[in-house]
């Protein structure tokens, strides 16, 4: 059990196949979902404790690095919830090969970036 | 000499089940609000506020929040259990996440109900 086994991990040589890189940005999007989630709470309470907060945290999301912001975190959701259907497709087996793999995996990265963008143009 | 393999705590299954379906409760609230704000479009203070006012809406949004929680913790320790090595650091980042979703959670019931 305590063999050293080497370890050859260049990571920046290391090629993901599409659904290995879907299966990482799955991590790196709920990673910022759970770091951003103070922010977001804080923009549920000012949004609904009074007119006067409501209308503070209108001013605030009007600025553009707040809207860019948005339009990450709207990603990160948009990608993390796609990605998350895609895995009960494999543990239902219905993406059950390579193919169906590779395929689920182009069109979780396409939906979750046309999201995105549909929702990002209502936001502006 | 007993040569055992220690093969984990088997709580495995419970959260690979509990991830689902907590995802399953955000995905719900996440398309009905998605409906809600497409069929309002004009949605303002009142209209917010008078959504929220409603005791079913304020349940379910803290079942939203509480799915929200669990499913961030069992991730988040997946992550950490993968990337953080020395077990030292490992429990402290466990410790503050667990400690960090239970008073998001304490916020949660503050927001919807001290509205």
């Amino acid at each position: 059990m305590n063999k050293v086994r080497p370890k050859h991990l260049a990571l920046h040589l290391i090629k993901l196949p599409l659904p290995g890189f879907v299966s990482i940005l799955h991590r790196v999007s709920g990673l910022a979902l759970f770091l951003a989630l103070p922010l977001l709470l804080m923009m549920l309470q000012y949004s609904l404790h009074s007119i006067v907060t409501y209308g503070q945290l209108m001013d605030v999301l009007a600025h553009p690095l707040a809207k860019l912001m948005l339009l990450g975190l709207l990603w990160a959701y948009a990608h993390h919830f796609c990605a998350g259907l895609r895995y009960m497709a494999i543990d239902l087996h219905i993406v059950a090969n390579l193919k169906q793999a590779r395929d689920s995996s182009k069109i979780v990265m396409l939906v979750s970036l046309l999201l995105t963008l549909l929702l990002g143009a209502k936001l502006w | 000499m007993v040569n055992r393999t220690i093969v984990g705590a088997h709580y495995g299954l419970r959260d690979w089940l509990i991830q689902r379906v907590t995802a399953g409760v955000m995905a719900l609230g996440s398309l009905a609000l998605a409906v809600y704000v497409m069929l309002h479009p004009d949605l303002g203070y009142d209209r917010w506020t008078g959504l929220f006012s409603s005791q079913a809406v304020r349940a379910f949004a803290l079942l939203f929040l509480l799915s929200l929680f669990y499913h961030a913790w069992v991730g988040m320790r997946d992550i950490v259990m993968d990337y953080v090595k020395p077990t030292g650091i490992r429990l402290i980042i466990h410790v503050l996440v667990v400690l960090t979703l239970l008073l998001y959670t304490i916020w949660s019931v503050q927001i919807l109900w001290g509205m």
